[in-house]
């Protein structure tokens, strides 16, 4: 019987990116007939062996791969996936990194954030944007395997138990000629971007690193926020690079995404489209982000946040 | 250190949306009144690789570009810019080539122009941007990779590599050679040329190269779209309104403004 993959690191463990893989993955084995199997590369705690085993037959987990290293990575991903009529991966770091080449590995064809998974007479199509979310585009796989990352967190879960096995997979892995040495991360407060339900983003039009921290900081705070930007105002250094909402920044999906001085370009709205309500602050009232927004105010964000962050203070209590 | 930098030319990305129109026919974007400008993100790659020569004490930066005719535009940026060698290999076949084809093109072009320590390649591209080339290149050329990468630097007889990721950063380290795909940051912000410089572009030599002569053949890159095809391209429609607060006074407006805010923030906690 023919397989499609899911392939996940440990590093986010059974997350919303994770449960978005999985019910795509599920769903693209339904529509081809095929068994669904996962890989973990590197050690899975219970939530993801459990998450994974209620969708997928058979769960492999490479306990090996301690820590992410990409030649090993890829070298357990294709001896796991090889094979499968399609593979399957998230929309974090080392996914991205990964698919390209596994496909071309395995003789197969590559895709990018993908929106939308369909099976048309046997064949996997995917829908995803393009020129830098001006355009919708559809695409049809031609080689096997189709490697694809998908944007993971926009994709419902899988539904149901299979009650699949889990085991632990031995697989050679190659020595690293090139070796990640240091890891740091950033404490975003509160909630991760992606996960966020209350964004507020700054733009270019706040003028320097100041704005951000004096202003938006406690505005985000009494909303219970968690603060994103556009690329112009990360470019410049104001804010670190993972701020970054957009085309080849974060892909979000809040309840409210209020855009303060961000002019609303087409590589911006690409990461905040699935925002349930769009609001914004801006001076210009022909700036595209208000064509995008639920409500918004044509006003200096300079009088609007402090007055705002009172206001908000006031209604709370 | 030998560097080759590969990097694309595409539609000009910031041409705003409603000037932007569809060829419902090729399946691609109409180039009718947008200009063409090399893609963003290998603009970073060529300034993160001239800015490596400059910390290595020296070295040899060559651009090369799979495109047509009109591509040389972005070549004689590059050399603008001060690479120091421009090849151009001529896609006279394929409107929009497929990753695999592109990769195995450069990658045949790579091996003919000599030994590279360091390969780079832009992250993805402003217009398809699907991110897929440096992935199929390294494949190709059998050499170790990093996505995300911000900052190279030489570290002893290797590389010292900066990138970005969801949450933070990484530092790897590798023995050339090796292959970059090179993301932005506010380090690598493409240099303006300098006149003298865009003058010296045109007297740079600038290479030309066929499929014919990289010998790759016919079959192997196909009719360019052997791995994926795109079957339709559209505008989506959207249909929001916004409605501006309405109020007399500022503090009226704001306190509107605050009063939607808030009903939303209150039924998410
Ligand atoms: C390949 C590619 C990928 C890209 N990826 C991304 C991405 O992931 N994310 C992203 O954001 N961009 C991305 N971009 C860049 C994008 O095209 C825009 O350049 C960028 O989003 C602009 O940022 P901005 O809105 O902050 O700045 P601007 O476009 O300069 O807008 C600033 C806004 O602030 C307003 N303003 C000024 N002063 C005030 C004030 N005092 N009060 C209120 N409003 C004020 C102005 O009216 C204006 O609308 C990408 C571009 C390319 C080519």
């Amino acid at each position: 019987m023919s397989r499609v993959q899911i392939v996940l690191f440990s590093k986010n463990g059974w997350d919303r990116g994770a449960q978005g893989v999985a019910g795509a993955g599920r769903r693209l084995a339904d529509g081809l007939g095929a068994e669904l199997h996962a890989v973990v590369l590197g050690p899975a705690d219970d939530a993801l062996k459990n998450g994974l085993a209620a969708a997928a037959q058979k769960v492999q987990v490479v306990s090996a791969l301690e820590e992410y290293q990409p030649e090993p990575a890829l070298a357990a991903a294709a001896s796991l996936c090889d094979g499968a009529a399609a593979v399957l991966f998230g929309n974090d770091t080392y996914s991205q990194e990964i698919v390209p080449r596994l496909a071309h590995r395995l003789g197969g064809a590559p895709m990018a954030d993908a929106q939308k998974l369909e099976v048309k007479d046997g064949r996997i199509h995917v829908t995803r944007s393009a020129y830098g979310g001006k355009a919708l585009s559809e695409y049809v796989m031609k080689a096997t395997p189709a490697v694809i990352w998908v944007r993971s967190r926009a994709l419902e879960p899988a539904e149901g138990d299979v009650g699949g096995a889990v085991e632990e997979a031995t697989v050679e892995l190659p020595e690293a000629k090139l070796r990640i040495t240091e890891r740091h991360e950033e404490a975003q407060e509160g909630a991760s971007l992606e996960e966020a339900e209350i964004i507020v983003s700054g733009g270019r039009g706040l003028g320097g690193p100041e704005p951000f921290e004096q202003m938006l900081a406690p505005l985000a705070d009494v909303m219970h926020a968690v603060q994103g930007a556009s690329r112009a105002a990360c470019d410049a250094g104001w804010v670190p690079p993972n701020w970054q909402v957009g085309q080849t920044g974060k892909k979000v999906a809040p309840e409210l995404y209020l855009a303060i001085a961000i002019s609303g370009a087409s590589q911006h709205l690409l990461g905040m489209g699935d925002s349930k309500v769009v609001a914004a602050i801006n001076t210009d009232a022909d700036a595209p982000i208000f064509k995008h927004c639920s409500f918004g105010i044509v006003e200096d964000y300079k009088n609007v946040v402090p007055l705002l962050t009172e206001k908000l203070k006031e209604m709370q209590s | 250190m030998n560097i080759l930098v590969c990097i694309k030319q595409i539609l000009d990305p910031d041409l705003p949306a409603r000037d932007f129109k569809i060829d419902a026919a090729n399946k691609e974007a109409d180039p009718k009144g947008a200009n063409k400008v090399t893609n963003i993100f290998c603009e970073n790659a060529l300034e993160t690789a001239l800015q490596l020569r400059e910390k290595a004490g020296g070295g040899k930066v060559t651009a090369i570009t799979y495109g047509p005719e009109g591509a040389e535009d972005s070549l004689r940026k590059a050399l603008a810019m001060t690479v120091d060698e421009a090849v151009l290999v001529i896609n006279d076949k394929h409107s929009k080539p497929d990753a695999i084809a592109v990769g195995k093109v450069l990658a045949a072009a790579a091996r003919k122009l000599g030994d590279f320590d360091l390969v780079m390649v832009g992250r993805e591209s402003g217009d398809w941007g699907l991110g897929q080339t440096g992935g199929v290149l390294a494949e190709e050329l059998g050499l170790p990779s990093l996505a995300f990468v911000d900052e190279v630097d030489p570290d002893g007889d290797g590389l010292k590599l900066q990138r970005q990721t969801d949450n933070g950063s990484e530092v790897a380290t590798v023995k050339p050679p090796a292959l970059v795909l090179i993301t932005n940051n506010e380090n690598n912000v493409p240099r303006i040329p300098k006149t003298r410089d865009v003058m010296m572009s045109y007297r740079k030599p600038l290479q030309k190269l066929t499929l014919e002569e990289l010998g790759v053949a016919d079959e192997a890159v196909g009719d360019g779209h052997t791995a994926f095809e795109v079957t339709n391209l559209y505008v989506p429609e959207k249909s929001v309104s916004c409605e501006f607060v309405q109020g007399d006074s500022l503090d009226e407006k704001v306190t509107e403004l605050a009063r939607r805010i808030h009903g939303i923030v209150a039924s998410v906690n």
